[in-house]
């Protein structure tokens, strides 16, 4: 390979995955937020939830 | 919270990715899909080469993750499929914006009949592979013998070994969504994903060590810096990122609408943008490695090689290599394989749009949305894709779905919700209070000024070409039925989905979380150019 070509390569690695590497750096160091507004409570469910009645 | 009827009448709490991890993996396994592997190398090469990387990037941070938090705080906010997010984005007076999920529904849909029947295409060469069915003389062997292509038109001629492949696509495609979000499509995609990456990892490693690879590689990298002066490879450049990310055409909505409330969505958001480019970095090191070996085995230049994108690149170029390969027979498994399932997973998503808006409207369960949506589309898809004209229906409505259908619906949705409706401020603040990773007032220039800007643009140009020059070398009348007609019937769907009736109302709905004061004083000394809900 030229070395064009391979400056090109690493680059191209280096920011594109390296993106992707402090982003899932960031996430893993802060996943959530610490401080939502109050409410937003969701009703539990992973697809088999239990059934609500409407009250 | 929006509720969909339980079998017993009763309302349920909305589904859910089971955490963070599956909703990320979900979305990148949507948003890696057959573009990633046949469109971005090929068009990176046609496009500047190493130099396509400024506009590629430059594409990818000012339309690409904006858009993608665009959907992202629609989908979240308004807690919804694309006609529900819409409709509670409309708020009181544009409740009729519902039409513009409709529209993004309704490429879903159409876009499933067709991807289906590639991913039946992969499959059936993963098998071809074993024993390189395919011969000597791979174009002839697709457009001849497997495919029986015939001329444009409507043929109720089936072929089998396109058709039976096909269903037991759909038949999985639907038991997958019939088992819900999360120990459905999260499912599948936790366990594709990993098997996706090591697989085409796999081959990316052998295609650097055959004969001809540094070639490959220096014809991909090498860059070409007058092709920067070029508006047409930065328009390639904002295009493959938009086609790529399936952002503006409510899969993203969708997914974001099954997070909790508490739940992080910019700094996730990156990692699925980041990771959806990778992927393409990678597909583009192993493609052209390996297309580098196959112009050392032919003796010719990168440049004299045909079908370096698309349906001729993994069909037709990608078959040969493998006959004049070492070991052919297991790289071929790996690329069909992973082409395969890049290709189920991004199906799982478009599907998941299609089934959500039904299950939303119409008071379905996913059981129930999946089967009756599902075995609609695998008869239509049969019908229109497993004919001797199959080809040529797939490339033409492709070419209007995506081209006209998506970008379309891109640019409405940027005009309602920052022009019109100047809900902005409003997803932004949501966009903020949840998230860890905050975006400032530019994301709102990026999101709503320049991406519909440029895609508009895109549009425009597109339109003008289709009419002026047609597509394809088809005939008008053909391209009149099966590429316009295509976005006539999303319009015409869209209005008559609008119409009918909810069985339960979307429209009680409190977005959380609530604005704060100083946001709604502004907005009540605005200009009231569209209502508030």
């Amino acid at each position: 390979m030229t070395g064009t070509a391979i400056f090109f390569l690493v680059l191209a690695i280096v920011l594109v995955w390296g993106g992707f590497t402090v982003s899932v750096l960031a996430l893993s160091r802060r996943p959530d937020r610490h401080d939502f507004p109050p409410g937003g409570v969701d009703d539990h469910r992973e697809d088999v939830g239990p059934v609500e009645r409407d009250t | 919270m929006s509720a969909t009827a339980g079998e017993h009448g009763v309302a349920q709490p909305r589904e859910m990715w089971t955490g963070q991890v599956g909703f990320i993996l979900s979305a990148i396994g949507s948003a890696v899909g057959l573009g990633n592997i046949w469109r971005f190398p090929g068009v990176a090469y046609e496009n500047g080469g190493g130099a396509f990387l400024i506009p590629y990037l430059v594409a990818l941070v000012t339309a690409g993750i904006p858009i993608l938090f665009l959907d992202y705080a629609l989908g979240h906010r308004f807690r919804g499929a694309a006609p529900t997010a819409f409709r509670r984005l409309g708020g009181g007076r544009l409740k009729w914006l519902e039409s513009l999920g409709w529209f993004q529904v309704m490429i879903c849909f159409v876009i499933a009949l067709y991807y289906t029947v590639v991913i039946a295409w992969a499959a059936s060469y993963f098998v071809f592979s074993f024993d390189l069915r395919w011969g000597d003389d791979t174009a002839g062997f697709l457009v001849g013998d497997y495919l029986q292509v015939g001329d444009p038109g409507f043929s109720f001629t089936f072929v089998p070994a396109v058709l039976i492949p096909l269903v037991i696509i759909w038949v999985a495609a639907i038991v997958v969504l019939a088992f819900g979000v999360a120990r459905g499509v999260q499912r599948i995609n936790v366990i594709f994903l990993p098997l996706l990456v090591v697989a085409f990892a796999a081959l990316v490693v052998r295609s650097l060590f055959l004969d001809g690879a540094a070639d490959g590689l220096n014809a991909l990298f090498t860059p070409d810096f007058s092709a920067l002066a070029d508006p047409n490879v930065w328009i390639a450049a904002y295009s493959q990122i938009f086609f790529s990310l399936s952002i503006a055409f409510g899969i993203m909505i969708t997914y974001a609408s099954y997070r909790r409330r508490r739940s992080n969505l910019t700094t996730p958001g990156l990692v699925v943008a980041f990771a959806n480019s990778s992927f393409e970095i990678l597909a583009g090191i192993g493609v052209f490695a390996t297309l580098g070996f196959f112009a050392f085995e032919q003796g010719v230049d990168i440049a004299e090689l045909e079908g370096l994108t698309g349906v001729g690149l993994s069909f037709i170029t990608f078959p040969a290599i493998v006959s004049q390969m070492p070991g052919g027979p297991i790289f071929g498994v790996l690329f069909f394989g992973s082409l395969a399932m890049a290709g189920f997973t991004s199906l799982l998503s478009v599907l998941q749009v299609v089934s959500a808006g039904f299950q939303e409207k119409f008071g379905l369960t996913p059981r129930q949305a999946a089967t009756r949506v599902g075995i609609v589309s695998m008869v239509l898809s049969v019908l229109l894709f497993s004919t001797t004209t199959g080809l040529i229906a797939l490339d033409t409505v492709d070419n209007w779905a995506n081209n006209i259908g998506i970008v379309l619906s891109a640019v409405l949705a940027g005009i309602f919700a920052f022009w019109v409706l100047r809900k902005g401020p409003e997803l932004r603040y949501h966009l903020n209070a949840v998230s860890t990773f905050r975006v400032g007032g530019v994301w709102t220039v990026l999101a709503g000024v320049l991406a519909p800007i440029i895609l508009g643009y895109m549009l425009i140009q597109r339109i003008a070409s289709l009419i002026v020059e047609g597509y394809a070398g088809y005939p008008d009348w053909y391209l009149a039925v099966m590429g316009w007609g295509t976005v006539a019937f999303f319009v015409v769907a869209a209005l008559v989905l609008t119409g009918i009736r909810w069985r339960r109302s979307p429209d009680a709905f409190r977005p959380w979380p609530p604005l704060p004061d100083r946001m709604l004083q502004a907005d009540a000394t605005a200009p009231k150019e569209g209502g508030r809900s």
